[in-house]
Parts: structure tokens; C-alpha cells; sequence
């Protein structure tokens, strides 16, 4: 058990830019919230999935929307809280932890606002180790777990509870209602128990975000773009170096798709990179051959500074450094890869081979 | 207590249509739903408003969502059974009886199949007295008496039960998982006690409906006009006679926006007429002379058979009677002015009622 | 040089006609026959009275068309109906109203009345509403092995996506054989499940009916002495299709008889835009030509007490023709029909000698009508009844004329049929009426003109290809409709493209109907 002050909110909010993928959105109006909440209710507790009792009940609070509006239309803060009361009521008892869902720059922040309000722990775990679409797409929903009964509320205080078999119509439903309650809604659902949470979660995602938003915020500090620090922290392998030439996007289902196309420097010049996206960076191909895919993890970084590039801050011109991180052990199993393989993002042709394994390691 | 058998259903299907303003969507699937309905579980038990217990604990059913999609998506006669069954495991209370939302339309046939899957009677009552296009618009609204929780249910079992903050959010909420969901959903909501439903609904619409329907069949039979029949039961006013000579419609904000214009014939030789509708017919005028408006109801009947017309089944070359049918008190106070009346749909005149416009217009 | 003289048979309720064009589509010979109860004797007799005229050379005959009534016939009567085993594909949805449950409880026997839902079909957007259960079709497919002559299958929003309904139809075949009639609803009908359905059940009852039919045609035919003619069926859009395109779809021939009786007119008076105005012996039936084919009806239609929406005429008839009664009421106001001495008018009008005062009567004593029966017998008739009972007539056609426009200015009329006598030579509300020669056989000569004619009516979400692309989809499947009915592909020409929003739902959803026309392969 430890206690998260404004620095460590931080750092985690800067590292989980980078598990996000390049999604996720941008971490800062997050990063603003969850300093103003940690300065109001205090510093947050953290517990190791191994500290939590079996017998616990566990929640996830978690964001859904568009992360565009959240930096228009900041979050009153009682959001979550709302959320979790629908479900409370539906279930009849109050959670004795919270966890995130993902590793994102707004989902790995938004349990914080309950938990510091509520004085109540969070977990060092989240459901996928990185950050995914879809609400349906975490290692429960692996475990057979179902996300309903889901509360649902925006900040005029309306609330939804949803209650469905099929974790996908969940996220179909909830989707649905983020357009009508304004593009950004709170969510609590996957309730469980501590031995389910222990057994089918990713385990210390905010101790790594942490890590790796340390380091980055140090490099920052020092003018150093040596990512070597930054690669043994992730186990990362690089994948390319190169400049963005052209990026293709288009909306389609309420999801940001498209291609980024690199033009290759330093070693890799006169190599071409894809990198094919919606909303997280999926697929990545040099000279058409694919080096890293979903669900293993493709950052990109600025190759002065090492600032994360995210799906919508790239442009033309852009200087990129990307890395394939290998993702979590759950995600590569047949099941793991039924939920978030390369098929389930449409690439019906491309085989799963782990990215340090496609490296040659 | 009464029975509502197979033949009642079919008159209730015809003045509902009636009762629907020219909108409320077809109430033919209602219809076929609770034929089926009867098959399975016999004839319907209806009760009176009289015949309600004061504590009595009951909730209104409807559907919500595009008629094009439940005449292609059928129900599978689940669903507004499961929206009841939610409602009831939150509040932890059964319900003693079903109400319909809107007595005009689709809506007015679809609760009794979710009452006689209950075991439940319906109650002969609603919350318009005829048909409007959103969930907030009943005279319940008019006292107050919240929407939520609203239990939505689909095909599939999938609940989602909402708490909004206001009666217009309820329905902005319920239209979105409608949508979701593929288009059309079944409700559960105002629960309310059986004297809140004394105090704040409209009473009798069911058998309104029925008496209707038996009315034009019974003339077709003796082969007489309906019309003044309707005309005298209704309390209704005939306001034209005319040949549909233009009709002109467009869909703008999710309703069907539009107007149609008729010329005079018989005793309206040489004069003219003009309706307005959104969804459902709202004003009606001859020359600069108001002859009726929202939320009076305007129904354009076939000359011939005093079938209603819709507006969508408006064409050139119809003959319609064009009648005013008052409307009930509720709907004349303040607040339901405000909510249905001329000013809401953005006309820029003063509600007066059918029967004074008629009197004054000699 | 093929041989390229076509014969064309109507049948109508009263008379089956008979028309033989030459190569150049000009009349040859021209019969009217009774209509005997069994249908087939009466295309018999009027075949060998056609042929038997000295200007028809018989070894010319390549074509044979027929427009008839049998698949209505066998509807109404509940006879030669096949055996059905329903499909429907919606599980969980659907189940509260159960396939064919406002049917005649007789019809319903007379198809076997045995039905299945199965899991599946899709939402207005195309996702589906359940993975479709395929080892439920196989196991249906094992049970009704035996105790089914054909199959119907629908499926939820299949005019968006007949994916459901394709691969139930392959499952079937595979159970049943290849050649088991299939039918699938989004071939026959749009939007409004229980009405698409429907039609979808009749049109499979039917094949049976559609088969015999060509047989016996043929039959008839070679014992005419005519072999090899290629056979074709009036659909109820005015053309034709391939005799083994009628037996896929042979509810298309309903109602057939009026919509070749408008493409008829349109054919002799060259008109592509009118109303047509068919005046019999009893009733008058009125229909629209827009572009040289028959306006459909927008509503559900009933068949048989079956409500339908698969494409029909769009149709109004009253009771008026040559035989109507008129009679004069106490109070001075004279009526004509809705009763009438229908054929029998040759015997009982009173200016052929009968005892009672017709339609026909009335214009025969106005010497509107010279050569018709003997103005002397009715010379007796009050002016003012015959004015009275004149002005009556006239203002029914009027209205119903009036109620058919789609707009009021004024409009071409066509009149044709053998009570078109009992009209004036000017309307109101019309620009120019036309009397085609040879009115009294436009049924047939429409029958015998030959245009071929493919349709499809689906639901597209524009989002997905955006308007001009998805138009585009939809011109290809109405031409590879065409083709396959019959059309010869060079020719083919989209004469109708209408697209309508759905209300209520976002993704653009459209109703698109295209329908494409040419001239028969050849």
C-alpha cells in the first residue's frame, strides 16, 4: 500500500499517454482534475492486487466519449460518483475499491475523482495494460465476467442502469448514450469480487505508468532524448525511425481511423512505415511488412524530446521514434486474442506474432 | 370490470386511428398483438378509473421509436412485459394494473398484450386523449408526476432503467437507446398510484376508441354516413369538406413537417381549407380564419368510408371530412398550453378552444 | 429469318381475348371469347379462333404471351395450392405476432399452415440482431422433408440484408435438392415484415400453379400446330417475363389483366403519360401510365384476405359500365349502377330489344353511339332522365379521373374497353382524349407487346457509399434483373429511380427502388 501524491498523478498520467497507444486522448485536462481532487480529499491510496481481501468488492469507474470533448467540456467532477450511486443501487452495497479499466490519459485518472472523494483505495491493476476502443475489450470480459450491471450518468446528474448478457451491447448501449448526454460519460461496471480481480486482471499498470512518466518527465528535465532508460523500463523493442509524410483519416462507427505513412531516417532510410489506427495505433508495417500488431503496443515519440505523439497530434513533418511494447501475457492467448487480436480491429489477414519475436529477439 | 374481446380490439384499432391527429403511426401491429394476445390468455380485463383502489399501484406501457422499424422488427411480445418486470424489481412492488400512454395510434393497442401477459387489467384511461410524438407530452407531465425511473427493454432482455433529471430528458434518453437498440423499444414508466391516476389522467379513452371504431362499422354495415354519428358522440365539429388538391411534406429534425390544402365541396363550394401538421395534425384554417388548433384534435375522415386518414396516406384527389374533436380540460390549462399548444409549435396566436372558434366563426 | 409474329392472350373475368401482331407489331386478327370456369378452355377457344383468322399465318408465330388469372384464381379459391413451410428469421424478435395469423383459417390449410422462427436478421443499420442459426434451418429442413412442396423464407430487414435469407435458402437446398422451389422475401417485397411475408408464402404456394400453367399454354399451343414459340407471362407491371422466371416469382402475375389493358393504350395511341380508363360491362377501372408503364400502388394491397406490399397497379374501380342500371328515384334524382346486367347487355338493354334501362340506353338515345343497338326503342326516354343519367356518368369518370392525378393540371386521357361508348368526346380536367382503334382488344395487343422488366426495392444506408454510388448499386441489380427475366441487355433503359429517406433513423437509411425495362432478347 502506498499513497499517490500530485507528482506520482502525474507521472502516472504521463506514462499512461503512452500505454494508451497514441489514444487515449491528451492527458492534460485529466492530469488539471485529478491535481484538484488529490489537493481537496488528499493524497489517494494505492493497494497491490495482492493486498486486496478476497472477499472486497471491486468496481471499475471509467470514462467512454470522445476525448475532444473533454478538453472543450471539462467534467464537473461528480460525474463518477453519479455513476457509481446508479450502481450501488442496482447492486444494494457500496465498492470497497476502485480499478481503471485502461491504461489511458483520461481512464487512468477518472477513479482517482471517486476514490479521493470517498476516501476509498484504488487498485494497481487495471483490464487490458494498455488502452483499447471498446468497453468489452478487457481481460474480464476474457474471464467470462460480465461489465453489467453498468451505472451510467452525465453531469446534469441523469443516470442509466444497463443490464445486458452480451458485454459488446454494453458498450453498444453506453456508446449510444454518450451522443445523446453530450460526448462524455462516466461509467461503473465490472463489479467483482477480490478473488476475480486478483485472478483476471493486467497487475501493476499504475506503478508502470508511473515508471514510465518518471522517466520521461527526467529526460524532459535533462534535454536528453536517449530512450534507452525508457525501453528497458517497457521492455520495448524499436521499430522505426522516420518522419511522417501523409496521414489519412476518416470517422467511421464514432471511431477515428486511418493510416500515418513514414518516410524512414538514420538506419531506416529508405524504408517506408504504415501505421494503421483507430483511435490506438493497431497495426504497424515497414515496406509492407508488418513488424508489431494489436494487442501489443505501438508509442511514438517525438525523437528530440521524447514527448508521446498521439493518433490525433500527428501531422505532416512530425519526427517519430516508434517502439513496439510487448503487451500483456493474458492478451496472448487464443482467448486474449478472440477480444483484441488483430481480426477483432477488421485486418482479417494478419497472423499475431508477438513484436519481440517479429524482431528477432 | 369489463371484457374487451377480439371485436372490440378491431373497433378500438379504428378510432384510435381516429384519435391519432393524422399521426401516432399505424395501430395495425397493436392490433394484430393483442388478437394474438387474446388467443393466448382470452379476453382482456378492462377497469374504469371508478373501478381503481386508491393505493393501487400501476404503470403506463408504451412503445418508443420509429413505426417503420416495428412494422419490419415485430416485437416478440417480451419486451413490454420485461420493461414492467424492471420497473417492478426496483420499486419492489407488483403492479395492480396497466395504462396506455397515448389513446391515439399504435400505442393505444400495444399495453393490453403487456397487461394480459401480466395478469393485470388494463385501466380505461391515458395520459393524451390522442397522439403526440414524445414521451413527456401526457397530462401526467402536467402534475408533476415524474417519468422516471423509465425502464426501457428490448428483444432481447437487455434493461436500461433511467433515472433523468426531467421528463424531456427521459424521453431524449429513451430515444437514444431506441435508436441503439435498432429503432424501437418497449417502456415501463410513470408508476403512480391509482389516485394519482384518477387526479391526472384522462379517463375512459379506451372505450372512447372503441365506440368510435363500432360507430363507423355499424354505419358501413347499414350502409348510412358515419360522420354525424362520430360527430355527435365526439362532441366534435365538422370543419370542412374538400378534395386534397396539394399536399406538400418534409421530414426536418426527425418529424414529418407539412401542410395540405383542400378546396371546397358541397355546401364548401368555392372556399378553401389548410392544414399544418408535424407528425400530427395541428392547425387547421379557411382563408385567415382559424377554425381549430393544437391541442384540439383535427381528424380528416374519407368522405365515403369515415376512415381516417393520415397524414402520410394524404394525397392528391382525397376527399375528407376535416372535423375539430375538443379536447380534454387538461390539455386547455396553462401548463398544457404550454406544452401543446399553438405557441410550442411555433405558431404565433392564442389557443382558443374548437367549439368557441366555431361559434365566433359562425 | 426467325420467326418473329407474336400471339397474345388476355383473360379477363368476362371475355378472354386474343390479338396476333406481325414482325412489325401491327394488328393481324383480333378475338373476344368467353372466359370458362376452368380458365385454360376458355385460352383454347380463343387461340383457335385467332388463328383460325385467314390474315394470320400460323408458321410466322414465334412468341406466345399470356396474361391470366389462374395464380389469382387459385388464391381465392384455395386450390392447386402448394404445400408451405415458413421460415421466418428474427428470434428474439418477432415472436408476438406469428406468421399468417390474419389469414383465412381456410387459406391457411390449404397451404399446411406450419411455420418456424428461427434466430436472426438484422436492424435497420444492417448489424445483425442475432448470429443467424443455421443447424435450426437443417434440423427444419429434416422435419418438413415430405410434408412440403415449397418454402418461404424472411428474414428481419432484409431488404437492408438478405444475407440471413441467402444462406437459409442454401441450407434448404442442400436438405431438399437443388431444384426445391425457394422463395425469399427480399425478392418480393419491402419494408413491413408481416406484409413482405406474406406475399412471400402465396408466391411460394403458387409455383406449382405457375408451372402447370405454362405447361398446359404450351400444350395448347402445339395443338395449334405452333411449336418451338417461346412462352412468356404479363407480370403486373405491364411486361413480361420468361416462363421460368414466372415460376420463381408468380405472384407477379397478379393483376396483370388491367396493367395490360393500360399498356395497351399507351401502345396504340403512343401516349406515355395518361389515365387510362378501362369502361366494361359492369365496372370502369382506372389506372395512370407515368413513362409508358403503370403507376404502382404506395399501400398494402389484400389478396385473397391477405394483406400484401409487394408491387401491384395502382388501381380504382367503380361501378359503372355498358350495363349499369339507371333508374330514376322518387324525388326526381337519377342514379346509375353500382348494379348492372353485365354481359347480358346484348339481351336485356332496352335499345336491344330487353326490359331494362342500361347505361348503353342512355347514349344510344343521346345518338352518341351510332350502329349500337336501335334508337327507336328508346326513343321514348325523357330528355331530362337521359341528360340527368348522362351528367351522372360523366361525373363519375370525372372524379375518378381527378382522384387519380397526382397534380391539377389537366391530363391525357385514354379510353378504352367496350363500354367507352357511354363517354362524350371531352372531359373536364382533361387536355386530350383519345379512342384508340381497336379499344375493345387493348388487354391483349398490351399482353402481346413485349418489354421485359427488372425491379429491385431495398433499404441502403447512404452513409456507407454515399448517394450517386449507392444509385448506382441499385441501377446495376435492377438491369441484372432485367436480364435475367428476360431483356435483352443491349436495351435495357432505367425508366424509374426513386429514393426516400427513412423517418426517425440516423445513417441515412433509404428506401431505393430502381426499375429497369427492355426490349425481349430476341
Amino acid at each position: 500500500m502506498r499513497k499517490l501524491g500530485t507528482q506520482e498523478v502525474e507521472d502516472i498520467a504521463m506514462g499512461a499517454a503512452v500505454m494508451a497507444s497514441g489514444g487515449g486522448g491528451n492527458p492534460y485536462v485529466g492530469i488539471l482534475i485529478a491535481k484538484q481532487t488529490v489537493a481537496e480529499f488528499g493524497e489517494i491510496t494505492l493497494l497491490e492486487l495482492d493486498e486486496v481481501p478476497d472477499d472486497a468488492r471491486v468496481a471499475v469507474s471509467m470514462g467512454l466519449g470522445a476525448p475532444t470533448v473533454l478538453v472543450e467540456k471539462v467534467p464537473a467532477g461528480p460525474e463518477p460518483e453519479y455513476a457509481l450511486e446508479a450502481l450501488e443501487a442496482e447492486v444494494g452495497h457500496t465498492f470497497d475499491a476502485l480499478l481503471p479499466s485502461e491504461a489511458g490519459g483520461w481512464n487512468s485518472l477518472h477513479p482517482m475523482l471517486p476514490a479521493a472523494r470517498r476516501g476509498i483505495p484504488l487498485l494497481d491493476a487495471d483490464g487490458m495494460g494498455r488502452a483499447f476502443p471498446e468497453l468489452q475489450m478487457v481481460t474480464w470480459s476474457m474471464y467470462g465476467q460480465s461489465a453489467s450491471p453498468i451505472g451510467v450518468a452525465d453531469e446534469r446528474g441523469n443516470r442509466l442502469l444497463i443490464k445486458t448478457d452480451d458485454n459488446k451491447r454494453g458498450e453498444d448501449l453506453c456508446r449510444g448514450a454518450t451522443v445523446e448526454m453530450g460526448g462524455n460519460i462516466s461509467l461503473a461496471c465490472y463489479g467483482m469480487n477480490g478473488v476475480q480481480a486478483k485472478a483476471h486482471s493486467v497487475a501493476g499498470t499504475y506503478t508502470l505508468c508511473e515508471n514510465v512518466g518518471r522517466i520521461l518527465r527526467k529526460a524532459r528535465a535533462a534535454h536528453s532524448n536517449d530512450a534507452s532508460e525508457l525501453m528497458e523500463a517497457l521492455r520495448a523493442v524499436e521499430l522505426f525511425r522516420g518522419k511522417v509524410q501523409d496521414v489519412e483519416r476518416r470517422t467511421i462507427g464514432g471511431f477515428a481511423r486511418g493510416v500515418a505513412h513514414l518516410e524512414g531516417f538514420d538506419a531506416y532510410k529508405g524504408s517506408d512505415m504504415h501505421v494503421r489506427f483507430q483511435n490506438e495505433f493497431l497495426i504497424a508495417e515497414v515496406d509492407g511488412v508488418p513488424v508489431c500488431t494489436a494487442p501489443d503496443l505501438i508509442a511514438m515519440f517525438d525523437t528530440e524530446t521524447l514527448t508521446p505523439i498521439t493518433g490525433e497530434s500527428l501531422k505532416y513533418g512530425c519526427r517519430a521514434l516508434v517502439l513496439g511494447i510487448p503487451c500483456a501475457p493474458q492478451w496472448r492467448t487464443p482467448e486474449g486474442l478472440a477480444v483484441v487480436g488483430p481480426a477483432v480491429f477488421g485486418y482479417e489477414g494478419v497472423e499475431y506474432i508477438p513484436v519481440e519475436e517479429r524482431a528477432g529477439r | 370490470m369489463r371484457k374487451i374481446g377480439k371485436r372490440e380490439v378491431e373497433d378500438m384499432a379504428v378510432g384510435a386511428a381516429v384519435l391519432a391527429s393524422g399521426g401516432g403511426g399505424d395501430p395495425y401491429i397493436g392490433k394484430l398483438m393483442a388478437l394474438q394476445a387474446i388467443d393466448e390468455y382470452g379476453p382482456f380485463d378492462m377497469i374504469t378509473l371508478d373501478e381503481l383502489d386508491d393505493d393501487a399501484w400501476v404503470c403506463g406501457s408504451h412503445m418508443l421509436g420509429a413505426p417503420t422499424v416495428l412494422v419490419e422488427k415485430v416485437p416478440n411480445g417480451r419486451e413490454g412485459v420485461g420493461a414492467v418486470d424492471a420497473l417492478e424489481e426496483r420499486f419492489g412492488r407488483k403492479f395492480d394494473a396497466i395504462m396506455p400512454l397515448e389513446a391515439g395510434g399504435l400505442n393505444s393497442l400495444l399495453p393490453f398484450q403487456v397487461a394480459a401477459a401480466k395478469g393485470v387489467p388494463i385501466v380505461d384511461c391515458d395520459g393524451m386523449g390522442r397522439a403526440f410524438p414524445e414521451l413527456q407530452h401526457v397530462t401526467w407531465s402536467l402534475f408533476d408526476i415524474p417519468a422516471c425511473p423509465a425502464v426501457v427493454c428490448d428483444e432481447k432482455g437487455d434493461v436500461v432503467t433511467i433515472d433523468a433529471v426531467d421528463n424531456a430528458w427521459a424521453e431524449r434518453l429513451a430515444r437514444n437507446v431506441a435508436i441503439t437498440t435498432g429503432g424501437s423499444v418497449f417502456m415501463a414508466d410513470y408508476a403512480m398510484t391509482g389516485a394519482d391516476v384518477k387526479r391526472c389522467s384522462i379517463p375512459g379513452t379506451s372505450t372512447y376508441c372503441e365506440v368510435i371504431g363500432r360507430t363507423i362499422r355499424e354505419c358501413q354495415e347499414k350502409n348510412v354516413d358515419p360522420v354525424p354519428e362520430i360527430l355527435e358522440f365526439l362532441g366534435a365539429y365538422e370543419l370542412f369538406r374538400g378534395k386534397l388538391d396539394d399536399v406538400s411534406r418534409r421530414t426536418e429534425g426527425g418529424f414529418a413537417r407539412g401542410y395540405a390544402h383542400f378546396q371546397g365541396i358541397d355546401a364548401y363550394h368555392g372556399k378553401e381549407c389548410e392544414l399544418r401538421f408535424q407528425n400530427e395534425h395541428l392547425l387547421c384554417k379557411s382563408g385567415d380564419q382559424i377554425l381549430c388548433s393544437t391541442p384540439d384534435l383535427i381528424a380528416v375522415l374519407d368522405i365515403e368510408t369515415a376512415l381516417p386518414i393520415t397524414t402520410e396516406g394524404m394525397k392528391y384527389g382525397a376527399r375528407g371530412v376535416v372535423i375539430g374533436i375538443p379536447v380534454h380540460k387538461h390539455w386547455r390549462s396553462e401548463r398544457g398550453l404550454k406544452i401543446a399548444g399553438p405557441r410550442y409549435f411555433g405558431y404565433d396566436f392564442d389557443y382558443v378552444p374548437v367549439e368557441e372558434r366555431v361559434k365566433n366563426n359562425g | 429469318m426467325a420467326k418473329q409474329w407474336r400471339i397474345g392472350i388476355d383473360v379477363g373475368g368476362t371475355n378472354t381475348d386474343a390479338v396476333v401482331l406481325d414482325d412489325k407489331l401491327n394488328l393481324v386478327a383480333a378475338v373476344k371469347s368467353p372466359t370458362t370456369e376452368d380458365v385454360m378452355g376458355g385460352i383454347r377457344n380463343a387461340m383457335a379462333a385467332v388463328l383460325s383468322d385467314p390474315a394470320v399465318d400460323r408458321s410466322q408465330i414465334g412468341y406466345a404471351m399470356l396474361g391470366t388469372t389462374h395464380c389469382t384464381n387459385a388464391i381465392v379459391e384455395r386450390k392447386r395450392l402448394d404445400r408451405v413451410a415458413v421460415i421466418r428469421i428474427g428470434a428474439p424478435a418477432t415472436a408476438a405476432i406469428k406468421p399468417m395469423i390474419d389469414w383465412p383459417a381456410d387459406l391457411r390449410s390449404a397451404i399446411n399452415d406450419q411455420w418456424f422462427l428461427v434466430q436472426g436478421g438484422h436492424e435497420f443499420d444492417g448489424r445483425e440482431i442475432a448470429p443467424f442459426d443455421a443447424d435450426e434451418v437443417r434440423r427444419i429442413a429434416k422435419e418438413v422433408k415430405g410434408s412440403c412442396d415449397s418454402v418461404a423464407i424472411s428474414s428481419v430487414f432484409s431488404p437492408v440484408d438478405a444475407s440471413h435469407e441467402k444462406a437459409a435458402a442454401q441450407i434448404m437446398r442442400e436438405e431438399l435438392g437443388e431444384d426445391f422451389p425457394i422463395s425469399i422475401s427480399s425478392e418480393i417485397g419491402s419494408v413491413s415484415l408481416l406484409e413482405r411475408e406474406n406475399a412471400t408464402i402465396l408466391n411460394a404456394a403458387l409455383v406449382n400453379v405457375a408451372k402447370t400453367t405454362s405447361e398446359s399454354f404450351i400444350a395448347a399451343l402445339d395443338a395449334e400446330g405452333i411449336k418451338d414459340a417461346e412462352i412468356y407471362l404479363c407480370q403486373n407491371d405491364g411486361t413480361l417475363m420468361s416462363a421460368e422466371y414466372a415460376m420463381r416469382y408468380p405472384i407477379l402475375t397478379i393483376a396483370c389483366g388491367p396493367t395490360n389493358s393500360i399498356r395497351g393504350a399507351s401502345f396504340l395511341t403512343g401516349l406515355k403519360d395518361a389515365v387510362v380508363v378501362d369502361i366494361g360491362g359492369t365496372t370502369t377501372d382506372l389506372g395512370v401510365l407515368v413513362h409508358g408503364f403503370p403507376r404502382e400502388s404506395m399501400l398494402a394491397v389484400e389478396i385473397g384476405g391477405v394483406r400484401t406490399n409487394f408491387r401491384m397497379p395502382d388501381i380504382i374501380s367503380i361501378g359503372l359500365g355498358g350495363g349499369s342500371i339507371v333508374r330514376r328515384h322518387e324525388d326526381g334524382t337519377v342514379t346509375v349502377g353500382p348494379d348492372s346486367v353485365g354481359y347480358k347487355v346484348t339481351e336485356k338493354a332496352l335499345c336491344f330489344g330487353g326490359d331494362t334501362l342500361t347505361a348503353t340506353d342512355i347514349v344510344v338515345a343521346r345518338g352518341m353511339a351510332p350502329g349500337v343497338g336501335d334508337p327507336e326503342k328508346v326513343a321514348f326516354l325523357a330528355p331530362d332522365l337521359v341528360d340527368k343519367a348522362l351528367a351522372c356518368m360523366v361525373k363519375m369518370v370525372e372524379d375518378c379521373i381527378d382522384r387519380m392525378k397526382t397534380s391539377a393540371g389537366d391530363i391525357d386521357v385514354v379510353l378504352v374497353g367496350g363500354g367507352s361508348i357511354l363517354m362524350p368526346d371531352s372531359l373536364e380536367g382533361v387536355a386530350q382524349l383519345k379512342r384508340p382503334e381497336n379499344f375493345g382488344v387493348a388487354n391483349a395487343v398490351g399482353s402481346a407487346i413485349s418489354q421485359v422488366s427488372g425491379q429491385i426495392e431495398r433499404v441502403f444506408s447512404l452513409d456507407k457509399l454515399g448517394r450517386a454510388e449507392t444509385l448506382e448499386v441499385a441501377k446495376g441489380l435492377a438491369r441484372d434483373e432485367a436480364v435475367k427475366a428476360g431483356a435483352d441487355p443491349d436495351t435495357i433503359e432505367i425508366v424509374e429511380v426513386e429514393d426516400v429517406p427513412l423517418a426517425y433513423l440516423p445513417g441515412n437509411a433509404t428506401r431505393v427502388r430502381v426499375k429497369a425495362v427492355g426490349d425481349l432478347r430476341i
